[in-house]
């Protein structure tokens, strides 16, 4: 079971109070875009063994959408945080690291 | 005008908790910044109520405002007060970009009372009572539908959902208060 706490609304829960809303920190390849770039961004993602960022919907409470940093082999969530940002804070990376050591890092 | 019609007139079930229906309830939805100057004023002069802290509720002459997310007030009220305090707050708010809209009627209310309060409520909701505190509001799901728990003192809590699933929620608090069912994890 994953828990994960909501930094919108500071709630801790287990999974089924929120829905996964897929890779996050994708960047978008609108129209203009070539076919290589939006074929990727449309279609390929990430399926890591380890260290993974999630877009996550707390849907049964605050409505809001958060980004989840987690292990998708144990289960550790390493770090959730809002949504409005690009990529990974650095301190998020930061303790990514410290738990992970080996990670190759973001990207 | 019309009798008001509640979801379940009259639901009452009384196993190891009370659980009633609590009858027409009027509640506003306020939607808007809630660090915006003009809210804040409003609400101390219509509610005389200041903004709650995350996830908490304040109690006010006209009833209780509750925190449901960080740019969301639920306003709950007596029904029949519902226009008035939509109008007022509508004229002191002016210009500001926030949301008012009635929704007394789309939802349902049940007042859940009994020292196994929390035990019962612990089948439905993935939610650690031990750590939910009275004057708090926990928005969550109740098995398979989403509801909102706020919690009145230590062994009542008010629970509310959509109407649509009112039926639904009546049956599953009877089905889970049934006698014999007790867990005793939250003694206390």
């Amino acid at each position: 079971m994953l828990l994960l706490s909501c930094p919108c609304c500071g709630v801790s829960a287990e999974e089924t109070e929120f829905v996964n809303g897929g890779e996050a920190h994708l960047k978008r390849f609108g129209p203009g875009s070539d076919d290589a770039d939006y074929e990727s961004y449309m279609f390929n993602r990430k399926n890591p063994m380890g260290v993974h960022f999630e877009r996550w919907r707390h849907v049964h409470g605050c409505g809001k959408w958060f980004i989840a940093a987690r292990c998708t082999v144990t289960l550790e969530v390493f770090a959730t945080y809002p949504a409005q940002t690009t990529e990974p804070p650095a301190e998020v990376v930061a303790r990514i690291k410290a738990r992970r050591p080996d990670w190759e890092g973001y990207k | 005008m019309s009798e008001p019609v509640s979801a379940l007139p009259g639901f009452r079930n009384e196993g190891m908790i009370s659980v009633v229906e609590a009858g027409p309830c009027g509640m506003i939805t306020m939607r808007g910044d809630l660090t915006l100057p003009a809210l804040a004023k409003a609400m101390t002069d219509v509610m005389k109520a200041d903004i709650p802290a995350q996830r908490r509720i304040t109690h006010c002459d006209h009833g209780r405002v509750a925190w449901m997310s960080p740019d969301e007030l639920l306003l709950i009220t007596d029904y029949g007060a519902v226009p008035g305090i939509i109008g007022d707050l509508q004229s002191a708010i002016g210009d500001a970009f926030v949301s008012l809209a009635d929704v007394s009627d789309a939802r349902a209310v049940f007042r859940l009372s009994g020292p196994q309060v929390c035990d019962v409520l612990a089948k439905i909701c993935p939610v650690d009572f031990a750590a939910f505190e009275v004057g708090e509001i926990r928005r969550t799901r109740a098995a398979q539908v989403a509801a909102a728990l706020l919690r009145d003192a230590e062994h009542a809590f008010t629970l509310v959902c959509f109407r649509s699933v009112a039926q639904y929620m009546g049956d599953l608090l009877a089905t889970v208060s049934a006698p014999g069912g007790e867990v005793g994890l939250y003694r206390g």
